[in-house]
């Protein structure tokens, strides 16, 4: 075959996909009828056979009951689930490589599976392309996705709808997959919903729990208004380019641009839309209220998709799309700023929690925040990178706490916890690792990709020192909240429940394996793209330079033109070490103040609290935004809704008819008085009459 | 005549008829036999489906016209005739008819019990009067059979209904009677003026299609045609007619009322209105399109807030048509197939939600939302088959739901851009009301003891389920079966209705307002 192993792309989504019918049948044939059984309801007998998705079971959350032999279905799953998402990634891997071996201007492999959708000129086909960037994306994906399957086994072994978890975890790779590997707008489009769906679904897991639920829906609502922006967005570019195909669209942008049919005021238009989208997926403002409630499904899921791959959607999409977004410079100061505030909004929120979860989701709001920072002065490159070292310690940063609530039986609230790192060391190792990458400590692969796009905010032609300064800031803010994490965690004395505290232990090795890989790729993660002026060769920037930088790409030294291009103004080395020591200094005060505030002065926090009690209780709430939306949208909808269905629809209209039908009825009961007899056919024939004899008249007033 | 010879040359009339000799036959059938009377019916309609497959097979993608035509003469000398035929437009909304009324009739095995053998015969002849509305090209044999459709429904309603049957059923038919008749009286001044040009009476479409009728007359016609099919649809805001025809309505009422006869409405919209009126069709557009929209937000939010899950089907309804009509009215490839594609995906979908509340219905006997909760627990077949057409319902991208509202919110944009950016939101309330549905019904702990008895959905109830579901995802996934055989007669559509439009504009001097092409009305006073 002449394109060897790339001809197999399609597994890569495929063998998710496999892994969701496989272990949908479980959960319909074996897991179901086990818990209704269980739960003492009744059984039907006799079903038809099928097997798209798994049935509901029921959940006892996060708690774990006693240990009993496994039954054989569940070792099935647990072989079954994380072994697709592992061999997707060694055929992602293989194609990568393969794809590698190219010359840089020919990384671009395209596999067409069917046609989709065809009217008229729209031709949609169901297509695969692997290029650098979306490379990257699915060896993120299915690297880290596959790691958090074999996690999983070890932290759900106690939910009874073990089946089920798995069927959505698997659906949610192929989704995601599909997202990131397909090759025009309508299918990432697919893939975009479906990630929302399986995020709605593992949200709601535990399904009985109100607030469950309540999440799910949330998120998926929440996704569904960034979803609208991206539908409208889709729609002017089909009717601008002829075509929602990345590349063919990419292609038309400079004619397009020549002939004036692509303006400035479009170009704003598409990509403010998108824009919109990313939002909602990447919870920024004014969507992001939907990720902190997220952590109501389980800690694995909060790892995959509310931090390492699902929100990321976004700023893929937006680096993918950067041909647009930078004919449109309004869009990207939009981007820039919107980021730089969430980057720094969501990280004093994360000052305040108490859930050591809900710290983790503010802190990945805010690092997403970064990333969009990054994309809107240009950055693509950084942001990427961004990601990808983000869905390292991110990732390990939740499986950590993940872990830390399995030693402690569910317990969540960090004023319950203390001490725990002689319980759980390779947890609190692992975690203190992440927690210096989070914090841009150097050498660590946080520091590389936060630092150049702290850099590129600065130097680049979008960007501004206002941006570095806000970025720098919120950097100072995450390694504060990041330490007095670690601090109220793994230090200190123990404020845990005795109870708790005596079955305080480390998790096994599914998990702990896991942990300790995302570990090292949280250390030395960023070591791919070490900058030139640290002497180092930004492998990473020359692998994505095809993508971002065209042009200067398919030149010999494409890489070193790229790299010019996109720091287009030139500044000196000094300056940018000297903000790169300016930063890690802001970082290394905003540990200190932890650790003065969590190991010295332990009862400063309080102290301060009730100095400001106003502005704790402000950013304790997380500003009240939730409030005001519940205030001033949802509340207005439903009352406008109310309104419309019993003034309008039944008072209104109805009554309207009921009046005619009365003054019917009355005028039949004077009609019936006089004749008498057989009326239905008198008022047939009458009818009939009257209906010709109005029909001619008709005809003949109106044509002559 | 050979029986294989009968069916070559005449299936479409076979279609009509077979269900309507199912019902004279079942008169022979012992009343009491209830367990035969339903088997018996649920094989006629088996046999009508897989008869109607045989159309598939048989048409041709790459015509245009009518195939598979049959005509003979009925009321020679007033020109009207039995012509049948079956195009690009109406094939998959047939399909979806004869699809429908198996899975209807087996869903009311355990629901219906009193009447049996009559429910069965209505059924049928509703069958016959449906499959003969979309196969019709007379206008008078049309005409019969969309009236013949009624009064099945009429009974089934008001016979098998539930507490305000009759209150509905009187509004069901007075709503959509009153539009009936306007749309006679526009059919004889049609006929008439045929007459006039020509010197032929005729009923034949395809003969008056071919004429050009003067752009102030096809403005009345329109309007009258209008509001027959603005009923049925129905669009906002004569839409009130249907919630209490559903909530009332047995189970396979609602079915065939959701899935099949509101098509009526926007099928009669694509096959006549618009075609034989280009001209009018086109300058009522802004109001069609304004209606359209209104519909698709005023439907989602009173669904919104629906206590009753039929209701909030209902509801839903009125919001889905209303992007059939966004896309019919497009005037383009990419809306009018999204329209026809989302035709079939309604049957489809709300079809198979009212499935879903007559489950729950049959065991509880209620369908107030506040009854339920936590069902996912109890009956998780069922919640997963709910989350399947849930999905459908609120266009999830790999179900059918998604590709035809693609299609049409695409083709919408094209030539009304905000009218389109509008209808998008339509896209999140719905999301909403289904979500806020579902989660209250399905999630959550049980609270009402009653709920823990329920039972799962049981093997007849997952057969015809099933079907369902499979093409929902079919759709989502593969759509090209069934846009391809759209093509043709889609595309002929667009060509011959912008011919036709400038043709009847011919005369109209450019920049003119509807107030004088078609009142008369001049500056200055009267002419």
């Amino acid at each position: 075959m002449v394109n060897g192993i790339l001809d197999y792309l399609w597994l890569v989504p495929a063998l998710p996909l496999l892994g969701v019918v496989l272990n949908g049948a479980v959960a319909l044939f074996a897991e179901r009828p086990l818990l209704l059984k269980e739960a003492g309801l009744p059984l039907p007998g006799g079903h038809g056979a099928h097997g798209h998705d798994s049935s509901h079971g029921t959940g006892h959350g996060d708690s774990h009951g006693e240990h009993h032999e496994a039954p054989a279905y569940r070792k099935l799953v647990a072989f079954i689930a994380p072994a697709v998402v592992g061999a997707a990634f060694v055929v992602a891997l293989l194609c990568v490589l393969s794809l590698a071996s190219r010359p840089a201007d020919g990384r671009t492999f395209v596999q067409v599976l069917f046609p989709w959708i065809q009217a008229g000129s729209l031709l949609v086909p169901a297509a695969l392309q692997l290029d650098p960037l979306s490379s990257v994306m699915a060896l993120v994906v299915t690297g880290v996705g596959f790691l958090i399957h074999v996690y999983s086994v070890g932290y759900m072994s106690h939910e009874r709808a073990f089946a089920r978890y798995f069927v959505y975890l698997n659906l949610f790779m192929f989704a995601m997959l599909t997202l990131v590997l397909a090759n025009n707008y309508l299918l990432m489009f697919v893939g975009w919903e479906g990630v929302g769906l399986c995020s709605y679904l593992l949200i709601g897991f535990w399904y009985e729990k109100r607030s469950a639920s309540d999440a799910g829906k949330k998120a998926f609502i929440a996704n569904r208004i960034g979803d609208f922006g991206v539908l409208l967005a889709m729609f002017l570019v089909f009717w601008t380019f002829g075509s929602l195909t990345y590349t063919e669209v990419f292609a038309r942008v400079p004619l397009l641009r020549e002939s004036g049919v692509l303006t400035t005021g479009l170009a704003t238009a598409i990509t403010l839309l998108l824009f919109l989208g990313a939002t909602g997926k990447s919870a920024q403002i004014p969507l992001y209220v939907w990720l902190p409630d997220a952590m109501e499904g389980p800690t694995p899921v909060s790892a995959l998709i509310h931090a390492a791959t699902m929100v990321t959607a976004g700023v893929y999409m937006v680096a993918r799309s950067s041909a647009l977004f930078l004919l449109a410079p309004d869009t990207m100061m939009v981007v820039a700023v919107i980021g730089a505030v969430t980057a720094i909004f969501s990280a004093t929120i994360g000052i305040c929690q108490t859930d050591i979860k809900r710290v983790l989701a503010y802190s990945t709001v805010s690092q997403l925040g970064y990333m969009f920072l990054a994309c809107g002065v240009g950055a693509f490159t950084a942001a990427i990178f961004h990601l990808m070292t983000h869905a390292f310690f991110k990732a390990l940063l939740f499986l950590g706490s993940g872990s830390v609530i399995h030693a402690l039986s569910g317990e969540q609230d960090m004023r319950k916890m203390g001490g725990l790192k002689k319980y759980v060391p390779v947890t609190f190792a692992t975690m203190f690792a992440a927690t210096l990458a989070i914090a841009g400590i150097p050498g660590f692969s946080g520091f590389f990709s936060k630092d150049e796009i702290l850099w590129q905010s600065f130097s680049s032609p979008h960007g501004s020192p206002v941006l570095w300064g806000i970025g720098a800031l919120a950097a100072g803010i995450t390694a504060f909240y990041m330490f007095r994490l670690v601090y109220l965690t793994f230090f200190g004395e123990s404020r845990m429940d005795p109870e708790v505290e005596k079955h305080a232990h480390e998790s096994p090795w599914t998990m702990t394996v896991p942990l300790t890989i995302l570990a090292v790729l949280s250390v030395a993660g960023g070591w791919v793209g070490i900058p030139a002026v640290l002497g180092g060769s930004n492998l990473f920037e020359h692998w994505l330079a095809p993508v971002f930088h065209p042009v200067a790409a398919a030149g010999a030294h494409g890489a070193a033109a790229a790299g010019a291009a996109e720091g287009a103004v030139h500044h000196s080395a000094t300056l940018e070490i000297g903000l790169m020591a300016l930063s890690v200094a802001i970082a290394l005060c905003g540990i200190g103040l932890a650790y003065f505030l969590y190991r010295v002065r332990t009862g400063k926090p309080a102290e301060i609290a009730k100095k400001w009690p106003t502005l704790y209780d402000v950013v304790y709430h997380k500003y009240y935004i939730d409030e005001f939306y519940e205030w001033a949208v949802i509340r207005r909808i439903v009352n406008i809704s109310t309104g419309l269905w019993q003034m309008f629809d039944a008072l209104f209209i109805d009554g309207i008819v009921n009046g005619a039908a009365g003054l019917v009825r009355a005028a039949g009961d004077r009609v019936r008085r006089l004749q008498g007899g057989v009326v239905g056919g008198y008022a047939f024939s009458l009818l009939a009459g009257a209906v010709l004899l109005v029909g001619y008249i008709l005809y003949r007033s109106v044509v002559q | 005549m050979t029986g294989v010879a009968l069916l070559d040359q005449h299936l479409l009339s076979v279609l009509i008829a077979l269900p309507l000799v199912g019902a004279a036959l079942l008169l022979f059938f012992p009343r009491g036999g209830d367990g035969a009377i339903r088997t018996f019916t649920v094989l006629v309609t088996i046999a009508e489906f897989l008869l109607s497959l045989a159309v598939v097979a048989r048409f041709d993608v790459a015509t245009a016209g009518m195939q598979l035509v049959e005509r003979a003469p009925w009321i020679p000398q007033y020109g009207i005739s039995w012509i049948v035929g079956v195009d690009g437009i109406s094939l998959w909304i047939l399909m979806l008819t004869t699809f429908i009324m198996p899975i209807t009739i087996l869903s009311t095995w355990s629901a219906v019990v009193k009447n049996v053998k009559e429910f069965m015969v209505f059924m049928l002849i509703l069958e016959t009067a449906m499959v003969g509305v979309f196969l019709a090209t007379d206008l008078f044999l049309f005409y019969i059979f969309w009236e013949l459709v009624l009064i099945p429904m009429y009974f089934l309603i008001g016979v098998w209904g539930g507490e305000r049957r009759i209150y509905a059923a009187i509004k069901f038919f007075l709503y959509t009677f009153v539009g009936s008749v306007l749309m006679l009286v526009a059919i004889i001044a049609l006929y008439f003026h045929h007459h006039a040009v020509t010197g032929v009476y005729t009923m034949d479409l395809m003969k008056l299609y071919e004429l050009t009728i003067p752009v102030k007359l096809q403005g009345w016609l329109f309007a009258a045609f209008f509001l027959a099919f603005a009923f049925k649809v129905p669009m906002f805001p004569f839409h009130t007619w249907l919630p209490d025809a559903h909530v009332e309505a047995p189970t396979a009422g609602s079915v065939i009322l959701a899935a099949v006869l509101l098509k009526m409405g926007t099928y009669g919209f694509l096959r006549f209105a618009m075609a034989l009126f280009p001209a009018a069709a086109a300058d009522w557009t802004p109001v069609i399109a304004v209606l359209a929209v209104i519909g698709i937000i005023y439907g989602a939010l009173v669904a919104m807030v629906q206590k009753d899950v039929k209701k909030l089907v209902a509801y839903s309804s009125v919001s889905h048509l209303g992007f059939v009509m966004l896309g019919l009215f497009a005037f383009n490839l990419q809306g009018i197939e999204g329209a026809i594609l989302q035709m079939v995906n309604h049957g489809v979908s709300t079809g198979a939600l009212f499935l879903i509340v007559g489950i729950i219905y049959e065991r509880r006997h209620t369908r107030l939302i506040s009854e339920f909760g936590g069902l996912a627990k109890v009956v998780p077949v069922f919640a997963l088959c709910f989350m399947v057409v849930t999905l459908s319902s609120i266009g999830v991208p790999g179900t059918n739901g998604f590709v035809g509202e693609f299609l049409i919110l695409l083709g919408a944009f094209k030539v009304h851009k905000w009218y389109a950016v509008v209808a998008a939101t339509g896209v999140i309330f719905a999301a909403v009301y289904m979500l806020w549905m579902f989660q209250r019904v399905m999630y959550g702990k049980v609270t009402n003891e009653e709920n823990l008895r329920l039972t799962d959905m049981n093997g007849r109830e997952v057969a015809y389920m099933l079907p369902l579901l499979l093409f929902i995802l079919w759709i989502g996934v593969y759509p090209q079966p069934f846009l391809r055989r759209m093509d043709a007669s889609v595309n002929a559509f667009v060509t011959r209705f912008e011919a036709k439009k400038q043709a009847a504009l011919a005369g109209s001097p450019p920049g003119e307002t509807m107030l004088v092409r078609y009142f008369d009305v001049k500056k200055g006073g009267a002419r």
